[in-house]
């Protein structure tokens, strides 16, 4: 459950938080502070239902929202990251990896399906902020470079919904290069004229953003989400200077022109058909 | 040599000694040519044994010395023709990524680069190479304009990063990056690519993607600075020796995990000791590739080019 893992708007939930949710059934919308119930948040697609607030979710809840009747084939889903520079930071690469797949019961930080959308088909490739912060190494490469090439030659539409905090350091250069490759990837399936959604969900920001999710024919977001090249702390010491109210917010990046629309999670795979429908008509 | 780093001390030593000597010449008038030839000999060995097997720190240092050449200097040294052109038709012209087409031996190229200042004035004015939106779109049209005329582009890497500025998040950094990784990836003229000093993550890859991409030999490329990783990973700057080595960023590093195509050989001790003989290696190298690649079929390359980033990461298939 990845909502369960913030404070306000953050990224860790504080114990308080955790005290009062011990079962995981009751949670605390992370802006409101109000008590969500679990059924609740389903039957809301995971917005609370007090204040609107689009609580942060992994691929599980976004397929669950989009495919109908939860119904798709996971595409790719054995692959695992190498250990290419055996990298050792404070621990291990490796052990790394072996506690994030023991920690969230996933194989990296993006899962891909094919499944239908009111009736549409479509590829989702979706990522989960909950392994190592939801970084782009290589498999997260990988499975959108051969994602696409499934679109390609299925000439089905693919939807990237992006949630990432950049590139993952443990694989350093490898982890840059996947910048390349995704938008090569997406070079082709420009040319093949089939439709690619990037949809930035909070938080996207990093090489991700500067690579396949700045790259959609349209970019979509929802409600509030954080998104970004720089990271806000980073500017904020580089300018020396407070940060404008609502610096980087998907409102801000729409104002400026890099979306097209935002969208409330509750209304998503209406305006996701209709636009899916459009293109095909 | 003004600056020099704390592994050169023997090489900055020696150099004063053989300025010294000299002086005592001049003012005495006595010849001194013995102990000077001496001297130069133990300087001689001294690079060597000082750079024959530099750390990744080390490289590091090496890739910001002040005193290496930069792109507009690089133009002056291998072009018999420049014009510069500038702005994005969109914004304004940004400082730290200069372009225009350049005459090779008579061979028209686009070149492209990020500029650093060679002053403090300078260094401000060119914002330390760190490039807005702004300078990846003028890059990109100047490809588009190059892919017009069908001539080719090459690309000088030199950078500590994409300016993390206010309004470069306004005016869409990760989009004007990711557009150019989309559009080089299928512009239909050869690319070579060159970290000729440091190549630092995205605002590196966004001039970065090339049929050749090349490192010289004391340079840098990785997704972040070592000291940023240290302040990340360790959460300490202390750690940027260590970081420099556990992100594998030097040229060898890079070759040897198939990430560039190749490495091009510095001068004894690095570019600045001698920019004349690096810029006429740099002449040679992209006159060698350009009568290889200008030949090909264009469609063929572009897959090859493809092809080879896709070949980029590891992992496995459970
Ligand atoms: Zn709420």
């Amino acid at each position: 459950m990845a909502w369960f893992k913030r404070e306000k708007k953050g990224i860790i939930t504080s114990t308080e938080e955790k005290k009062e949710a011990p079962d995981g059934i009751w949670n605390k919308c992370p802006n409101c502070k109000k008590p969500l119930h679990y059924a609740e948040q389903v039957e809301n697609k995971y917005v609370c239902h007090y204040c609107g607030y689009q609580l942060r979710i992994g691929s599980k809840e976004y397929f669950s929202i989009l495919f109908d009747d939860n119904d798709f084939t996971e595409l790719f889903p054995n692959l695992r990251s190498g250990d290419p520079l055996e990298f050792v930071d404070t621990k291990p690469y490796k052990d790394r990896l072996e506690e994030n797949y023991a920690k969230t019961g996933l194989n990296d930080a993006i899962r891909s399906g094919h499944g239908k959308i009111n009736g549409q088909d479509l590829v989702i490739a979706c990522m989960d902020f909950n392994f190592i912060g939801g970084s782009m190494g290589s498999v997260v490469g990988e499975k959108i470079a051969r994602s696409i090439d499934y679109c390609i030659e299925h000439r089905v539409p693919f939807l990237m919904i992006s949630k990432s905090g950049g590139a993952r350091m443990m694989e350093a250069a490898f982890s840059l290069m996947q910048m390349a490759k995704t938008s090569a990837k997406l070079a082709l399936l420009s040319k093949a004229k089939i439709p690619y959604i990037s949809l930035l969900t909070d938080p996207t920001t990093g090489g991700v953003t500067a690579s396949y999710a700045m790259l959609g024919d349209i970019n979509i977001s929802e409600p509030g989400a954080l998104i970004g090249f720089a990271g806000p702390r980073v500017i904020k010491e580089t300018i020396k200077k407070d940060l404008p109210k609502g610096f980087q917010t998907a409102e801000f990046v729409l104002e400026h022109g890099f979306l097209d629309f935002i969208v409330d999670r509750r209304e998503m795979k209406a305006k996701l058909s209709s636009f899916l429908k459009m293109m095909a008509n | 040599m003004n600056t020099s780093f704390d592994f050169e001390k023997p090489i900055a030593e020696l150099l004063q000694q053989i300025e010294k000597v000299k002086q005592v010449e001049e003012k005495t008038k006595v010849d001194m040519s013995a102990t000077l030839a001496e001297l130069q000999e133990k300087l001689e060995s001294a690079k060597k044994e000082v750079y024959s097997n530099p750390s990744g720190w080390q490289k590091v240092q090496i890739s910001r010395h002040p005193d290496r050449p930069y792109t507009l200097q690089y133009i002056e040294m291998i072009c018999d023709d420049f014009i510069e052109m500038h702005g994005d038709r969109t914004v304004k012209d940004d400082k730290a990524i200069v372009g225009g087409f350049g005459s090779i031996n008579g061979r028209t190229v686009m070149i492209i680069g990020h500029q650093k200042g060679t002053n403090t004035k300078l260094r401000q004015y060119r914002n330390f190479g760190m490039a807005n939106p702004e300078g990846y779109r003028k890059a990109l049209r100047l490809m588009k304009l190059a892919e017009k005329f069908n001539k080719p582009v090459v690309t000088l890497i030199d950078t500590p990063g994409a300016y993390p500025g206010l309004e470069a998040e306004e005016r869409g950094q990760g989009e004007a990056i990711a557009r150019n990784l989309l559009e080089m990836s299928v512009l239909k003229v050869p690319v070579l690519c060159f970290v000729v000093g440091e190549g630092a993550s995205g605002g590196a890859l966004g001039i970065g993607i090339g049929d050749r991409v090349y490192m010289f030999e004391n340079t840098w490329y990785s997704v972040i600075s070592p000291e940023s990783c240290s302040s990340i990973l360790w959460r300490s700057w202390d750690f940027k020796e260590k970081a420099a080595d556990c992100l594998k960023l030097t040229s060898e590093n890079m070759y040897s995990n198939k990430l560039i195509d190749g490495i091009i050989p510095e001068p004894l001790g690095g570019a600045h000791y001698d920019p004349a003989a690096m810029a006429e290696t740099l002449k040679a190298k992209i006159v060698e590739d350009l009568d290889a690649l200008c030949s090909r079929d264009i469609d063929e390359l572009i897959n090859e080019r493809i092809e080879k980033f896709c070949a980029m990461g590891v992992v496995q298939e459970g």
